[in-house]
């Protein structure tokens, strides 16, 4: 029999080479697999790991990819962390992005600045208030989170898709589904680097996810509801013992995680669409899900740990262009990449065992 | 071993069973022997071993060392599918049955070569007609009383027709009325050359039910004992131990002449579970400088009373729990702990800490109301680095070891853990403490030190709910006594008018009026 023990002091070589080992691991079976199936080795990896960053604005362009991933993350974190499973940010991405959109097309002609804080601000209210509907159900009739905000992200697709066909449609579109572009005041404009100028499609949304990330790691270790959430999560009875609410607890990582969604929806769109369509996620809520397990659910490596899947989720798409390689078969190496990734970080703090019953002697 | 009787050689023996767990020696060369046809006791307190004993016979654990010997021939019971090959059969205190399917069905899942749902009903038909086991095979578990429940994991372990069936604590989850009916059934198991090993700590039911009573305490067999020829009062010595340790107890009166600083009256809790304890109308108050010891076997209400005490569990009316003339009932934790209040639940991992925290954090869980500042905003950001003094000088004023200066909880062994919780209370001056199984697997050195601190702290005026089953500790620490049992407090009395045999007899569930003498008066409300 096979048995996870935990180690008891974890070396701190192996957490440094652990990923090192894991993206060896993952470029030797990656070549092999590549081979069999009659591609070029070498050049799929490169596609994958070197491509991604051969040039300025394909690193800005993984920047962001990455953005949206990254706030999302930072939000799961906190529910994760209290033991709360909220696999709906996608729902709350899309309400977010909705509800900001909706917000900003009722005033086609404004130039004011207050329209883009007004929008997050709507955006952020609306991905809690999505979130919201799963923590009454958990927290009133102790319905399952995971099948509540899982069920209410179809539901909040096939809401922005009505939307999208009806009241919110441009009636200039001959007939495609769309809403009319934002205002300018409600778009998030690209961002200059300073020497270099305006690279790929950086923009100034980026920003949120690198000031908001020092600020949820200040947010869980420095303040006491972080404090909270950790020890609910870790220890329910010890924390109802220190006179901790679990269920205010469960309501409030809900309702952040929903808003920090939401508010992903809405750069999202400002940034890069500009308008309103059926399909505005492309799945960000669900592999941000996989972004704070990398992470470890530590906010700080959720930024590292963004970058690296928003690598793959490019190095993939250029695998495709460059080569011809079949979705599936790059779907299967970023799996390959996660499952050692994973790996990895389990056996820092686990050792294999295998057990054989003792017999009685 | 007694080989030489004629039709009563022993179906069972066991050699110099010995088993430990890390540091800690759960079973101490145990021998012991059971005849066919026997209902033979295994009888001890919490903690004795009985659990880890009957584990290795039904192979759920091997020995470290020792030896089986089964119908005359050494063997070794590697797996529990090995022991009901061999005619041993188990029925655990907790059931595990699932309640969505039916009983046959359930039975099925349990039998190592299960027949035909229909031919299996039939046999459950005539095995519960014969054995006076009532049960319809296809009604679903779920709809079934805990004692039927029990009937159902007693008709699976009847099936597999056992030469040995090993009860533990069966009573545990059954009425009375439904015990007698258990032991009826026993009785002709027993009759019919099935032998019984029933593991319990109730005397009244080993005296009334069982030939012979092999005794743990401490994981060594104390002694076996012919209940017919003994007394529930000699079987309690046996259990609890002769040598309690009296030097260090506490003159009562002058302490009761203090004033009241707790006082609990009337308080009833309703069982959450088929496993809780209601608690039923408890009453009783603490002086000021008096450490109230609560005696009683655990599972008879102590974690309920503790949650209720803690505030972890708020009571239905404020006015059933008084601190210093507050009505304190419907208080959080918190708030208690603000009124200098303290407590040390008896778990440890988990509960009193969180074993994946350092130990600066875990003081900041039961301190972070003292040292976050005035005001929302404040309070908001309090975090756990402003504890870091404190949790220095608990270490240093409590001797708690560490691998290092902020290790997490689970690096400490048992005692220093223990020491550290104690700790954290200790430094926040409390006018009343709460501790339950304050030395419960801790070390000597540590628990010596967990007493005297307790007795110290009592000196200077605070009031003390010791909860405990250790009678050596509630003896030499308590000014007065009250025992548990099944959600029931007795009265306090005096520590000083009680020995060890009245308390072990209060614990086994014995009628307190025959058993005890004395005069209640001091102990009882004024």
């Amino acid at each position: 029999m096979i048995k996870l023990t935990p180690r008891t002091n974890p070396s701190p070589w192996l957490s440094l080479l652990s990923p090192v080992i894991a993206i060896a691991a993952t470029l030797i079976i990656g070549a092999l697999i590549f081979t069999v199936l009659g591609y070029n080795a070498g050049e799929s990896l490169y596609q994958f790991f070197i491509s991604p960053l051969s040039r300025l604005d394909r690193i800005s362009d993984l920047v962001v990819k990455a953005c949206p991933l990254i706030i999302i993350a930072l939000g799961l974190v906190f529910c994760y962390r209290a033991n709360i499973w909220n696999i709906g940010a996608e729902g709350q991405f899309i309400l977010g992005a909705l509800a900001a959109g909706a917000f900003a097309l009722q005033f086609p002609d404004t130039t004011s600045p207050l329209l883009l804080p007004m929008m997050i601000l709507v955006a952020m209210a609306a991905g809690a208030a999505w979130a919201a509907i799963a923590a009454i159900c958990k927290t009133l009739f102790n319905a399952n989170e995971i099948l509540v905000t899982l069920m209410l992200s179809y539901v909040a697709a096939l809401l922005i898709d009505v939307m999208v066909r009806g009241p919110l449609r441009d009636p200039m579109a001959f007939g495609f589904p769309l809403t009319p572009m934002y205002p300018d005041a409600g778009l998030i404009s690209r961002m200059p680097i300073p020497g270099v100028g305006y690279l790929g499609q950086l923009h100034y949304g980026v920003l949120a996810a690198f000031i908001l990330a020092p600020i949820a790691w200040w947010l869980m270790h420095r303040t006491l509801p972080g404090f909270q959430v950790r020890v609910i999560g870790s220890a329910p009875r010890a924390g109802r013992f220190a006179g901790f609410s679990s269920v205010r607890t469960t309501i409030g990582v809900l309702l952040f995680s929903g808003a920090m969604a939401g508010l992903a929806g809405m750069i999202e769109v400002s940034a890069n669409i500009g308008q309103l369509q059926p399909n505005v996620s492309f799945g960000y809520g669900f592999t941000a899900i996989i972004v704070a397990f990398l992470a470890r659910l530590n906010p700080l490596g959720v930024i590292a740990a963004g970058l690296l899947i928003a690598m793959a989720e490019l190095g993939g798409d250029n695998a495709q262009i460059a080569l011809g390689i079949p979705k599936v078969v790059t779907g299967l190496f970023k799996g390959i990449l996660l499952f050692f990734l994973l790996a990895g970080a389990t056996l820092q703090h686990y050792k294999i065992e295998w057990t054989t019953r003792k017999a009685g002697s | 071993m007694a080989q030489t009787k004629t039709d009563k050689s022993p179906l069972l023996e066991a050699h110099g069973i010995t088993k430990s767990f890390g540091d800690f020696i759960a079973n101490d060369a145990v021998n012991f022997a059971i005849e066919k046809g026997a209902i033979h006791a295994l009888l001890g307190e919490n903690g004795a071993g009985k659990s880890t004993f009957v584990k290795m016979l039904y192979g759920v654990l091997s020995p470290d060392q020792g030896q089986f010997i089964w119908d005359g021939q050494a063997v070794s019971i590697t797996s529990p599918k090995a022991a009901r090959a061999m005619g041993i059969a188990m029925v655990f205190q907790h059931f595990s049955l699932f309640p969505a399917l039916s009983v046959a069905e359930n039975i099925a899942l349990a039998l190592d070569d299960a027949p035909s749902l229909n031919d299996l009903s039939g046999r459950i038909r005539e095995a519960s007609s014969r054995w006076g086991l009532a049960i319809d095979p296809d009604r679903p578990v779920g709809d079934l009383s805990v004692g039927e429940q029990q009937r159902v994991e007693i008709l699976r372990c009847l099936l597999q027709d056992p030469k040995l069936l090993i009860m533990d604590e069966p009573t545990s989850v059954l009425t009375p009325q439904e015990s007698e009916r258990l032991f009826d059934v026993l009785r002709l198991l027993a009759k019919e050359g099935c032998a019984v090993l029933y593991i319990s700590h109730k005397l009244d039911e080993v005296m009334a039910l069982t030939s012979k009573a092999t005794i743990l305490r401490g994981g060594k067999n104390v002694g076996e004992v012919t209940p017919a020829k003994s007394s529930t009062r000699a079987m309690a010595e046996m259990m609890v131990g002769k040598e309690v340790d009296w030097i260090e107890r506490q003159t009562s009166g002058a302490k009761t002449k203090a004033p009241v600083v707790f006082a609990v009256s009337d308080l009833s809790r309703p069982a959450d579970s088929a496993f809780a304890t209601a608690l039923n109308a408890i009453s009783f108050d603490v002086h000021e400088g008096e450490i109230l010891g609560i005696a009683g076997i655990s599972g008879n209400g102590q974690d309920e009373l503790t949650e209720a005490l803690t505030g972890e569990w708020l009571c239905p009316r404020s006015d059933q729990i008084r601190f210093q003339d507050q009505a304190i009932g419907r208080f959080t934790p918190q708030a208690r702990r603000r009124l200098a209040i303290e407590m040390v639940p008896e778990e440890r991992n988990g509960h009193a800490a969180v074993t994946e925290m350092t130990l600066v954090e875990n003081t900041f869980l039961t301190h972070f109301d003292r040292v976050t500042g005035e005001g929302w905003l404040n309070t908001m950001r309090g975090h756990p680095a402003l504890c870091e003094d404190t949790t220095a000088s608990i270490i240093k004023d409590h001797d708690v070891r560490t691998p290092h200066h902020n290790p997490m909880a689970r690096q400490l062994s048992g005692g220093n853990l223990q020491k550290f919780i104690m700790g954290r209370s200790l430094i926040t001056a409390p006018r009343l403490m709460i501790v339950a199984q304050p030395t419960w697997g801790v070390d000597v050195g540590a628990a010596t030190m967990i007493r005297r601190n307790l007795l110290a702290l009592a000196a200077q005026g605070c009031g003390i709910i010791l909860i405990s089953q250790d009678l050596e500790e509630i003896f030499s620490l308590s000014t007065r006594i009250a025992v548990l049992n099944a959600g029931h407090l007795s009265p306090p009395q005096a520590a000083i008018d009680l020995t060890a045999e009245d308390v072990g007899l209060l614990m086994g569930g014995a009628q307190s009026s025959s058993s005890l003498q004395h005069p209640a008066s001091e102990g009882e409300r004024a």
